[in-house]
C-alpha cells in the first residue's frame, strides 16, 4: 500500500470518526417487504412473458423435444451463431438445420473481433424475476463468460421453467456473487433523447426468450 | 499531513464541480427565458412522473422498500469506518486494489497515475456522478489524456461542449434537432442524411463507439453500490455502454463514494427495486452489471476501485443534513420538483442539481463556499422531493436546517471579515484544472460574488430588525392591536385595483417576482372583536349538525373522486386536483374531509391513483 494510500485513508477514517462524534444508533432495518412471492406458477409465467414482452423481447415456450427447433427457427438458414461450452447439445439444432455453429471455450475464446463478426448467441441462464421481467445470467457453464452474450446482436436466451421465480429478493438469492452477474430486462435500450424510449444501443438489439418446461 | 486527533470532529469540504458560480436566482432568471429548455423540461418531467407513479403504484410494499431502504442507510452511515474497511479487505481479497482519496483533486491524481501505468492515453468512461464531480475528463485533458463519455446523453453533453443538466439523463435540456446538428458537427464520418429520430441518433452513437469499447484498454466507472461483505460493486444501466465498459478491457477503475457502501449481498434486494422504478420509471433497467473482484478469463484482470471522501464526511458532521448522503442518485427529487421543472440543472452550478443537489452541494462545500448559500432557497418547500425519495431523505427538513445555517454564518462573517463571504477559499478555487480556476475567479470578480457579499452586509441589519419588531410585537398583544391599525394603509398602496406590485427594501422580495393583493382594511382580531357579539347563541343538542348522517351522505363520494382523478396520465396533477377538491369539501363541512380522508386510505383504487393514496397516508 503507498504511503499516499494508507495517509489517506488514515485520515478519512478519522474524519467519519469524528463525524460520529454523536453516536446514533439508528434501529436495524425491517424487512417486511415481500421476499416470497405468493402467485402460483401459471401466474408468474404470464407475468413475466408480459414484462419482456413489454420490453420488446420476443417470447416463446418450449419443451425439450421443442427447443431445438425453435433455437433453428430464431437463428434462420444460416446464422453463425455461437455458444457457450457447456451449453446441452440436445437443445441445439442438428447439423445443417442452422448456420455455422462456434464453440467458445476457456482454451480459446473468441477474440471481441470474432464475437463482432458472428450473428448471434445461444445461452441459458440462472434465474429469472417475473415481477420485474429480468433474466439474470451468472457466467455458469451453460451461459458463459459476459463477452459471448453481450457483443452479438441476437441472444437466444433459455429460461428452464423452474429457475423462474417471482420476485427480485428470491432471484437475488439464487446468485453466486463470486462470479460475475448480468441482469438483462429485455434489449439495450435508452430514452436518453426527449424521453423516447429506442431499443437497441451497444448491448443486443434482439433478443428472444425461451421458457423451458 | 498533520496528525488527526480521533473525536476530534476535523471538517475538510469537497472540491471540483460542486459549486454554484452565481446565486441560484440569477442563474434561474437566466434560464427561465430559454423557451427551448422550458418546452423540453416540461414536456420530459410530465412524462417520467406519469411513469414512476405508475410502476411504483404496481408495488404493494413500496412503503416498506422505503423504510427499508432509509434504514439500511442510516446503519451504514453509523457504521461506516467498519464497512468501509471490510469492503476493502473484500475487495483485495478477491483481487482488486483499493484507494483512498481525501477529495477530489486526489481521486484525479490517483486515477491519471493509474492509466499512466497502462501506457494508454483514450480511455473510456460509463456515466458516472462521482467523476463527474471531480473534473476528472478535464483534469485527464489537461495531461494529454482523452476521457469518452460513452452514455449516450453523456455523449451528447460532451459532444456539444455542454454540461450536464440531469443526474438520469443529462442532456434532458436538448431536443433531437439539437442532438442531430451536435453529431453532424462533431462526429467524424457521420451520414450527411442523419435524422433527428431518436433511433437514427442512437445508431450513429454505436457505429462511432463500437470500435473504442473493442480497442480502448482502459475503463473508468462509477459505482451504483459496493458490498462491504463480499467486496462486489454494482453498475446500474441500460445502453449496455456499461456492459462495454466493465467487460472489454484489460483495467477498470471504479470512482465510489464512500457512502456507497452496503453491508450485505442481500440488501441489493431493496436497492435494486427502489432505484429503477424511482429513477426511469422502470420496473426493471435494461441491464445491472455485479463483479466481485477479478474472474480469470471473464473481464478486466486489473482492478482498481477509489474510495473518495471529498466533502462525505462534512456532511456526515451535521446530524440533521447527513441524510443527504443516503442518496441513490435517482433523481426522482428532481422529476417532481416545481422549481427544477423551470428553471433547469444548470441553474444549481453544481453536477447535483435539484432538491437533492440544493442539500448535497451545500454540506459538501461549506454553505459560505462560492454561491452555495443560495441552494437552500431554490425551494418552495412543497415537500414533494420527500414523498417521492426511494430511501425517504426529509429533504424539506434539511433545506430549512441549511437556511438556518447560512443566516447564521452570514451573521458570523459580518462580525468578523464581511468581504470574506461570497469568495470561495483559494484551495476550492484551483480544484480541478485551469478552466475551474478561470471560470471561478470570474465569477468571483463579476456580480456573483459582489450580489453575495452585498447581501451578507446587508440582511442582517434590515432582517434583524425586522425580526426583533415582530418577535415584540407577537409578545405584547396590545403592540400588535396598534400596528394592526396601520392596515389601511396597505389599502392607499393597493391603489385603485387593490394589487401592490412594489414594495420597498428588504420586504421588496415580496414584489420581485409577483402582485400581492392589498391588506384587508382591518385584521382579524378587530373584525372578531367588533362582531362576536352578534354571533348565535350556543346550540342546543338538537340544533347541532348530526355528524353521523353527513358522512353517511357523503359515502362513496372518495371513491368517485379518484376514478375520476386516476385516468390522466400525470400523477402530479392530480394530486394537485385532488388536493384542491379536497379543499372545497373542508368548506362544505368538516365531516365530509374526515370522510374524504377515510376514503382515500382505505378505498380500493386504480393502479395508478394507489401511490397518490400512499402519500397522503403518509403526510398524514
Amino acid at each position: 500500500m503507498s504511503e499516499q494510500t494508507t495517509s489517506a485513508k488514515a485520515e478519512i477514517l478519522a474524519r467519519i470518526r469524528g463525524a460520529l462524534a454523536d453516536n446514533s444508533q439508528p434501529a436495524a432495518p425491517v424487512r417486511d417487504y415481500r421476499q416470497r412471492g405468493s402467485a402460483d406458477p401459471q401466474t408468474v409465467r404470464e407475468m413475466f412473458i408480459d414484462r419482456i414482452v413489454d420490453y420488446k423481447a420476443r417470447a416463446f415456450i418450449e419443451t425439450a423435444e421443442t427447443v431445438a427447433g425453435r433455437i433453428a427457427e430464431l437463428l434462420g438458414e444460416d446464422a453463425r451463431h455461437v455458444v457457450p461450452e457447456g451449453f446441452p447439445v440436445d437443445w441445439l439444432p442438428g447439423d445443417g438445420s442452422a448456420g455455422e455453429r462456434i464453440v467458445d471455450t476457456a482454451d480459446q475464446p473468441l477474440s471481441n473481433a470474432e464475437l463482432d463478426a458472428v450473428d448471434a448467441v445461444v445461452t441459458s441462464s440462472t434465474v429469472s424475476c417475473a415481477e420485474t421481467g429480468t433474466v439474470f445470467l451468472n457466467a455458469g457453464p451453460a451461459e458463459g463468460r459476459r463477452a459471448i452474450s453481450l457483443i452479438p446482436d441476437h441472444h437466444i436466451c433459455v429460461v428452464p421453467a423452474e429457475s423462474l421465480v417471482e420476485l427480485v429478493p428470491e432471484a437475488l438469492a439464487r446468485i453466486d456473487h463470486r462470479r460475475p452477474v448480468t441482469m438483462f430486462s429485455g434489449p439495450s435500450a435508452t430514452s436518453d433523447i426527449e424521453l423516447q424510449r429506442v431499443e437497441g444501443v451497444h448491448g443486443p438489439r434482439k433478443v428472444d426468450i425461451i421458457i423451458l418446461d | 499531513m498533520t496528525t488527526v486527533n480521533l473525536g476530534m470532529p476535523t471538517i475538510r469540504h469537497g472540491r471540483g464541480n460542486l459549486f454554484a458560480d452565481e446565486p441560484f436566482t440569477s442563474g434561474a432568471a437566466r434560464d427561465l427565458k430559454n423557451e427551448t429548455l422550458r418546452g423540453n423540461l416540461n414536456f420530459a418531467m410530465r412524462k417520467i412522473r406519469g411513469k414512476r407513479a405508475a410502476v411504483v403504484s404496481e408495488m404493494p410494499d413500496w412503503q416498506q422498500l422505503r423504510a427499508a431502504g432509509s434504514a439500511i442507510k442510516q446503519n451504514v452511515l453509523a457504521d461506516l469506518p467498519e464497512l468501509l474497511e471490510q469492503f476493502e479487505a473484500s475487495f483485495t481479497a478477491a483481487g482488486g486494489h483499493v484507494h483512498w482519496a481525501r477529495d477530489a483533486d486526489e481521486a484525479n491524481a490517483i486515477a491519471l497515475r493509474l492509466i499512466q501505468e497502462q501506457g494508454v492515453n483514450e480511455v473510456n468512461k460509463i456515466k458516472s456522478m462521482a467523476t463527474q464531480e471531480t473534473g476528472l475528463n478535464e483534469y485527464l485533458e489537461a495531461h494529454g489524456i482523452t476521457a469518452v463519455e460513452t452514455d449516450l446523453a453523456e455523449e451528447i453533453v460532451q459532444l456539444g461542449g455542454d454540461k450536464p443538466s440531469h443526474i438520469v439523463v443529462p442532456a434532458i435540456h436538448r431536443n433531437r434537432d439539437e442532438v442531430r446538428d451536435i453529431f453532424l458537427r462533431e462526429i467524424d464520418g457521420v451520414r450527411s442524411d442523419l435524422t433527428s429520430e431518436p433511433t437514427d441518433l442512437a445508431d450513429a452513437s454505436r457505429e462511432r463507439l463500437r470500435a473504442k469499447f473493442f480497442d480502448n484498454r482502459v475503463a473508468v466507472s462509477g459505482a451504483n453500490f459496493g458490498i462491504a461483505e463480499t467486496g462486489t460493486l454494482t453498475i446500474v444501466e441500460s445502453e449496455g455502454n456499461g456492459r462495454m465498459c466493465l467487460t472489454l478491457p484489460d483495467t477498470l477503475i471504479t470512482f465510489m463514494g464512500i457512502e456507497k457502501v452496503l453491508p450485505r449481498f442481500a440488501d441489493l434486494e431493496v436497492f435494486l427495486q427502489l432505484l429503477p422504478r424511482s429513477s426511469t420509471g422502470e420496473r426493471m433497467n435494461p441491464y445491472t452489471s455485479l463483479w466481485t473482484g477479478v474472474t480469470p478469463g471473464d473481464g478486466p484482470q486489473n482492478l482498481h476501485v477509489i474510495l473518495i471522501d471529498n466533502g462525505r464526511t462534512a456532511t456526515l458532521a451535521d446530524e440533521v443534513g447527513r441524510q443527504a448522503l443516503h442518496c441513490i442518485r435517482c433523481s426522482a427529487c428532481l422529476n417532481v420538483c416545481p422549481v427544477f421543472e423551470r428553471a433547469g440543472g444548470h441553474a444549481y452550478g453544481s453536477v447535483y442539481p435539484g432538491p437533492i443537489g440544493a442539500i448535497l452541494s451545500p454540506q459538501m462545500t461549506g454553505i459560505e463556499a462560492a454561491a452555495n448559500n443560495s441552494l437552500p432557497y431554490a425551494s418552495s418547500l412543497c415537500g414533494a422531493c420527500y414523498e417521492v425519495c426511494p430511501v425517504k431523505i426529509n429533504i424539506p427538513d434539511v433545506l430549512v436546517h441549511l437556511r438556518g445555517a447560512d443566516v447564521e454564518a452570514r451573521h458570523n462573517a459580518r462580525r468578523t471579515a464581511p468581504e470574506a463571504v461570497g469568495v470561495p477559499p483559494a484551495t476550492d478555487a484551483s480544484a480541478s484544472g485551469v478552466s475551474r480556476r478561470a471560470r471561478l475567479t470570474a465569477a468571483v470578480r463579476t456580480g456573483a460574488a459582489r450580489t453575495v457579499g452585498a447581501v451578507a452586509r446587508r440582511v442582517p441589519d434590515q432582517m434583524d430588525a425586522l425580526m426583533a419588531a415582530a418577535k415584540t410585537a407577537f409578545a405584547k398583544p396590545g403592540l400588535l392591536s396598534v400596528g394592526e391599525r396601520g392596515l389601511p394603509l396597505g389599502k392607499i398602496l393597493g391603489g385603485r385595483d387593490g394589487k401592490i406590485s412594489f414594495l420597498p427594501g428588504l420586504i421588496g422580495g415580496w414584489t420581485r417576482h409577483r402582485i400581492i393583493d392589498a391588506p384587508p382594511a382591518q385584521s382579524f382580531r378587530h373584525w372578531w372583536k367588533r362582531n362576536r357579539t352578534r354571533t348565535p347563541v350556543r346550540r342546543t343538542p338538537e340544533q347541532r349538525a348530526d355528524i353521523a348522517a353527513l358522512i353517511e351522505a357523503n359515502r362513496g363520494k372518495a371513491a368517485e373522486l379518484h376514478a375520476r382523478f386516476a385516468a390522466p396520465a400525470d400523477d402530479y396533477t392530480r394530486l394537485m386536483a385532488a388536493e384542491r377538491t379536497g379543499i372545497q369539501h373542508h368548506d362544505a363541512t368538516g365531516a365530509a374531509v374526515a370522510d374524504y380522508a377515510r376514503g382515500t386510505e382505505t378505498s380500493a383504487t386504480t393502479a395508478s391513483g394507489a401511490d397518490d393514496d400512499r402519500m397522503k397516508g403518509e403526510r398524514a
